[in-house]
């Protein structure tokens, strides 16, 4: 599944289109710790997080992410938000919690594929 | 991407709003130059988290980064307090920083073991009050 194709799902709010939504995610990614994201997520993951501010945009960008899901309904904050902007990263948002989102999107990416 | 080139980068303390401007823009040139995305993430881990260590800790400082068509090399200097014990802060999970750093996600004790563990070559100079100066070395 592509970044447009999950945008255009209908699964998640959109916030922020970014310049590569052509891009295919590759995995999903959940964490709100900075430090451990920025070393263990997966090139090309969507990263569903409540973590709002602008440092979750770079670590997004540096570690590169595909985009950012804002879960449990956090948003990003208004500088975050101008960054995504800025930098191109591609942002959702949804009410559900992390691990539902992650779920719903993971069903989506990998239809056949049991999460065990 | 014939000859060396060098990019510095001045680091400003405490000022989480522009921290991983540094490493963005390495990033984006590395990039450019044509480097491989594997090379290009491993620099842009281990200088970002570089990076956040001398805003949380180190009253800012100066980067360098030295890309050759082997290797790029990455100095990032400062005059902070220096680090009384390396071995305890190589450990993954200790950390010294403060609450409101850890409210913006970050204190979890990851950050000089991710140096490591994304570069080729890490090395720490350390002095107590004189400062810190960490030369990671990614090949290419």
């Amino acid at each position: 599944m592509t970044v447009q194709e999950l945008w255009d799902s209908g699964l998640l709010k959109q916030v922020n289109e970014g310049d590569d939504m052509d891009r295919e995610i590759t995995k999903l990614f959940c964490c709100d710790l900075l430090s451990i994201a920025m070393s263990k997520a997966p090139s090309g993951c969507a990263w569903v997080t409540v973590m709002g501010n602008m440092n979750t945009l770079a670590v997004a960008s540096l570690a590169d992410a595909a985009c950012v899901i804002m879960a449990e309904d956090a948003h990003l904050d208004p500088t975050a938000l101008n960054k995504a902007k800025m930098q191109g990263i591609t942002v959702m948002e949804t009410a559900l919690p992390i691990f539902d989102a992650a779920l719903l999107i993971h069903k989506r990416l990998s239809p056949s594929e049991s999460l065990l | 991407m014939e000859e060396a080139i060098r990019l510095t980068y001045e680091i400003s303390p405490d000022d989480f709003t522009r921290a991983g401007e540094a490493s963005s823009d390495v990033k984006k040139k590395l990039k450019q130059m044509g480097v491989g995305p594997e090379a290009v993430r491993k620099v842009a881990i281990a200088m970002y988290e570089g990076e956040i260590n001398m805003v949380i800790h180190a009253k800012g400082g100066e980067i360098r980064v030295d890309i050759t068509p082997e290797k790029i090399l990455m100095v990032l200097d400062d005059t902070g307090p220096g680090i009384p014990n390396v071995e305890q802060a190589m450990q993954a999970g200790f950390s010294t920083a403060p609450d409101e750093v850890r409210s913006l996600g970050f204190g979890a004790g990851m950050g000089l073991p991710n140096m490591k563990k994304y570069t080729d070559s890490m090395e720490i100079d350390t002095r107590i009050g004189v400062g810190t100066k960490i030369t990671m070395v990614v090949n290419i």
